[in-house]
């Protein structure tokens, strides 16, 4: 373990104060305040909307709807830019496309104001029939395109049929949101035609790009700050028709326009992990290998805009199987667009493929990791390459010694706590590991300090945190020394934070500026009479200062090199990228989650008595932030498995718990006990630091764990999320 | 939120009074559940009249009940050391409710006007006979799990969300109340009512009535008591159904039982058949299944919550269990 792997999150001080900023936080000299109100209809057209109240109340300075509306350029010059399709365009016509969706913008001189008059907008529609039932949309399923989504075949198609023992089951996941503490935020304003942005963005070049695309400018000319994210989950992927309202609004009043979500239009405005049905074909012979494996998922879209996640692709590699195929669909709903949810795709597949899996082990009568480690799969076989490591069957070790799975009976309901039906269960989870181009800038200040440049931001897993961890090995300049600069455009190009690819793509950033930099302090010190004729490879950096390795006497501090040199700093701007010799692997993290469950029949509750998830996500950088991160997934996968659900009226294309009363989340009692372990291995090709991801496999696995551990407890096989007492509050009936 | 008026009263005479001259007028105390109708123009009131002044925060154990002030706080109550002693029940589904943040808010009086939190109500873009009557009912053939089996009509199949009125409906409390035409007393279990035609209305409180204290008489139910809440997640979640027992054993043989259930109807639903049932009768788990299949009589489902049908009698059966054993 090196001297930082356990360092405090460096902004947790500032977050739990109150003095770290988000977005709709910065103090801006005459700011207003701006709200959308939305459509009572899921699909239709504006009749009319009569406005003239709301535009008379007191302090309102414009009401602004597809009738008024100056169009941003971009509108006319839209096409179909990837196979994401056409994000909605706002107050571009009187198209209503789903319950909710903006029909007008209100800005008033205070909050109330606003408030009040945006109660007083009225409007009329012309009805059309609409569609929000995923079963209902069956028959119009498609094929997005694009590679990840084609139709996947590997052997010969439905061996699995042919099997000695088959399992054919069908498994549904409800639309879950995303829902950060943080709502969706914006202050926007212009200055010189240009358009700055403090707003809620996993990604703050990605914004740039897209609001650059809307209003026709080059992405240069966006300036965009989002350093702090209160949690964000993957709603802060895509740029929001919210805050595309709010550049509007200020551009037209020429004043700064503050724009804060309501909560419920958190449930239908900003993106959701979507509805999704998957049928499952398994076969394997009566000894426990798997020979065939077909995974077929229909998942839902908007009618605007594709949405596209990889749901089934984990079934293509994840075990040893000859004969694999998949299947990928979206139906068109008339909803707004899904966006990835944490553990995004991979956490819906693992919910059908890890309940199949369990449901076959039992149909063969064998212990579920027993199974899984027959099938286990020594190499990538859909890439057809070697992994770059993988100790999956470290983690299942882990992880059966902490659940205590020894005390599991393949029997369901067959272990008992008092009244309690004691049940165990598993689900293993993986995720891609990815790298993308980084650009980091780092300085040597005259002051000692390092400071760290990256435009990328840090929604919570503690990115400025691994950077200063990093920054402060190679250089081995003190934390606290270390200044990290980020989450605004205009520094050095950092990625969008998201697919678990952050500490890989920045922290390489990080680590190969920093030695690009140190490099640079020892090429400026061979330049000192200190070190006359000492050759740069006998020269060392430590402590902020330039020693000789044989005369350690011999040494100047940076400071001093500076000053010499009359500099302010020493800096290096270097881009990073994943190598060559990477592409020759298969890089994947892994996870297991294991859960305790006590199920009272009568009353259908189920307690979680006891979690451990285990992952194999390389170096650990910092145990604090990682093991916080595992925390806060598997809590989130435990919502996926028993609470989650956004329900809608059919009837009316309406949710109708969209609040947060309503809409439930885990709170701390209901997980008795909750516990993480890394194997902590590096990955020798991933980058230099050998990390892989972990934000999301902490959630991914987490649901069928759950949904297998009930079935343990109970003999009760829920294949619909989440599991409600509901559910399986039938008699118990032992089976065997 | 609508612009409205707010004024504190200083007496409850005065707050009576004050109120009476507006007609959207409405008292306000803790406002947990006020504000987020107002926020949600469910309601939308003209003006406010604060009483948190008024002297009705006492918790006043007399010779056979105790009083309790209707502004006391819910943490308070549930928290009284005396409470506790003498009305175990009443504490218990206190701290059922809700969550400490709002137990610290929440005033007695206010628990008991809390409305449904039926969906439906809440939307006002949807239909609903409470919220707008006429407008019909949008949990009829909708969304349902959380809804009435007891007691309800075609134009509402919502349900009283409160704990602590569940406690108080099998505790036989009375309803202290002050009004334009003067005070008088309502017991509990008539206190609120049934939706029938008119689901607007969720009490016998008339126009401009003020709750000024409840009152709970004394009695045995000091140690074979259970509130039993099942719901969706263990804590700030409202009960898919609740059950309150009290339960007065010597000799292993039942005296008196109280039982009420909450989740299940517009009101607390107090189990009397059941509890005659139980009289003199010995306690085991067979005697608690039948007394719970009694209860369910005339249980009828909407659906979604069609569970509740299986799930009362199991719930009624292991409040009944827990609260022998203890």
């Amino acid at each position: 373990m090196s001297k930082t792997s356990n360092i405090n999150r460096v902004d947790g001080f500032a977050k739990v104060t109150g003095s770290a900023t988000y977005s709709a936080e910065y103090k801006t000299a005459g700011v207003t305040y701006a709200c959308l109100v939305g459509s009572t209809i899921a699909k239709g057209r504006i009749k009319s909307i009569d406005t003239k109240k709301a535009e008379w109340a007191p302090g309102v300075l414009a009401v602004i709807t597809h009738l008024n509306v100056e169009k941003p350029a971009g509108y006319e010059q839209a096409k179909q830019r990837n196979n994401l399709g056409q994000p909605l365009q706002i107050f571009k016509d009187d198209s209503v496309r789903y319950y909710d969706q903006p029909i007008a913008l209100v800005i008033a001189d205070t909050f109330e104001r606003m408030q009040y008059a945006a109660s007083l907008i009225k409007a009329e529609y012309l009805k059309e029939e609409h569609t929000t039932q995923l079963e209902k949309a069956k028959d119009k399923s498609r094929n997005p395109g694009g590679d990840r989504a084609k139709d996947y075949n590997r052997g010969t198609e439905d061996a699995y049929k042919t099997a000695e023992v088959v399992l054919e089951a069908e498994y549904t996941i409800p639309t879950e949101v995303h829902n950060p503490m943080e709502l969706a935020n914006i202050i926007a304003k212009w200055e010189n035609n240009k358009p700055i942005l403090y707003t809620k963005s996993q990604g703050v070049e990605g914004t740039r790009k897209s609001v650059g695309n809307v209003f026709g400018i080059p992405p240069e000319d966006v300036e965009v700050h989002s350093e702090y994210l209160g949690g964000a989950f993957g709603m802060g992927l895509h740029t929001w028709p919210y805050e595309i309202a709010a550049l509007i609004g200020s551009k037209k009043i020429g004043k700064p326009v503050k724009l804060v979500l309501h909560r419920e239009q958190m449930f239908t405005n900003v993106g959701f992990r979507p509805y999704t049905i998957q049928k499952m074909g398994l076969g394997a012979t009566k000894d426990g290998k798997l020979t065939g494996l077909s995974h077929e998922a229909l998942a839902m879209t908007s009618n605007y805009e594709d949405f596209t996640e990889a749901t089934v692709n984990m079934s293509r590699f994840m075990y040893d199987c000859a004969n694999v195929s998949t299947k990928y669909r979206i139906a068109e709903l008339d909803t707004c667009t899904p966006i990835w949810m944490r553990g995004p795709g991979e956490a819906t597949g693992s919910f059908a493929l890890e309940s199949a899996i369990d449901e076959l082990a039992h149909k063969l009568n064998m212990d579920p990791i027993e199974f899984r480690k027959r099938n286990h799969a020594e190499k990538d076989l859909e890439q057809n390459k070697p992994w770059s490591s993988k100790y999956l069957l470290d983690c299942y070790e882990a992880g059966m010694e902490r659940i205590g799975w020894k005390d599991r009976k393949n029997k369901p309901g067959s272990v008992r706590e008092g009244e309690w039906l004691v049940g165990y269960g598993m689900g293993t989870g993986t995720f891609g590991s990815y790298r993308n181009p980084t650009t980091v800038k780092a300085k040597f200040l005259a002051d000692g300090n390092l400071v760290l440049q990256c435009s990328v931001n840090d929604m919570g897993p503690g990115t400025a945190t691994m950077m200063t961890a990093i920054g402060a090995e190679i250089t081995g300049i003190p934390t606290e020394n270390v200044v990290i600069e980020m989450g605004r455009s205009g520094l050095p190009k950092g990625p969008t934070q998201g697919g678990s690819a952050t500490t890989s793509s920045v922290g390489s950033a990080v680590h190969d500026a920093c030695n690009l930099l140190v490099s640079k302090a020892l090429g400026l010190a061979t330049e000192n009479p200190t070190f006359k004729n000492i050759p740069i490879t006998d020269l060392t950096f430590a402590n902020g200062s330039v020693s000789s390795k044989k005369e350690a006497s011999k040494s100047v501090s940076l400071t001093t090199l500076l000053s010499a040199n009359k500099l302010e700093e020493l800096a290096v701007e270097n881009e990073s990228k994943g190598s060559e010799e990477a592409k020759k692997y298969s890089i994947y993290s892994f996870s297991v989650h294991f859960v305790k469950v006590l199920v009272n029949p009568n009353l259908g509750k189920i307690r979680i008595a006891h979690v451990v998830s285990c992952a194999d996500i390389g170096t650990v950088i910092n145990h604090k932030t990682s093991a916080g991160q595992m925390y806060g997934g598997a809590v989130g996968g435990i919502g996926m498995g028993l609470m989650e659900a956004l329900e809608i009226d059919h009837r009316f294309g309406r949710p109708i718990n969209n609040n947060f009363a309503d809409y439930h989340v885990p709170v701390n009692a209901d997980i008795e006990k909750q516990e993480v372990f890394f194997v902590n291995k590096k990955d020798p090709v991933s980058n230099p630091m050998g990390t892989k991801g972990l934000g999301e496999t902490a959630l991914v696995g987490m649901a069928p764990a759950i949904a297998n551990a009930v079935f343990n407890a109970t003999g009760k096989r829920v294949r619909d999320l989440p599991i409600t007492l509901d559910k399986i509050l039938e008699p118990i009936v032992a089976t065997s | 939120m609508k612009n409205f008026q707010i004024i504190r009263a200083l007496s409850s005479g005065s707050a009576v009074t004050n109120i009476s001259k507006e007609p959207s007028a409405m008292f306000i105390a803790g406002g947990t559940n006020l504000v987020d109708l107002m926020k949600k123009n469910v309601v939308v009131p003209d003006k406010l009249v604060d009483i948190t002044a008024l002297d009705l925060k006492k918790i006043e154990f007399g010779t056979g009940q105790v009083s309790i002030g209707a502004l006391a706080k819910n943490s308070q109550v549930a928290e009284d050391k005396s409470i506790k002693e003498k009305y175990p029940l009443l504490a218990l589904a206190l701290a059922a409710g809700a969550s400490q943040q709002i137990r610290h808010m929440a005033t007695v009086g206010g628990n008991m006007l809390q409305r449904t939190r039926c969906s439906y109500f809440y939307n006002t873009d949807m239909p609903c006979n409470k919220r707008t009557p006429k407008s019909g009912c949008g949990a009829i053939g909708g969304s349902n799990r959380m809804h009435a089996i007891f007691g309800a009509s075609d134009s509402c199949i919502a349900v009283h969300p409160s704990d602590m009125c569940i406690a108080l409906a099998a505790l036989d409390a009375t309803v202290f109340v002050e009004g334009p035409k003067g005070k008088r007393q309502i017991k509990f279990t008539d206190f609120h009512r049934l939706p029938g035609n008119s689901p607007e209305k969720d009490n016998t409180l008339e126009s401009k009535e003020l709750i000024t204290s409840v009152e709970i008489p004394e009695n045995n139910f000091t140690k074979n008591i259970h509130y039993l809440k099942v719901r969706d997640r263990s804590s700030y979640a409202f009960a898919l159904i609740s059950v309150a027992v009290g339960l007065d054993i010597k000799n292993n043989v039942i005296n008196e039982a109280r039982l009420a259930m909450g989740g299940v109807a517009h009101k607390p639903w107090r189990l009397t058949e059941a509890e005659e049932f139980l009289k003199g009768k010995t306690v085991s788990e067979e005697t608690f299944r039948q007394a719970a299949n009694l209860s369910m009589k005339g249980a009828k489902s909407y659906g979604d919550n069609a569970f509740k049908l299986t799930l009362g009698p199991n719930a009624i059966t292991e409040a009944l269990t827990i609260a022998a054993s203890k």
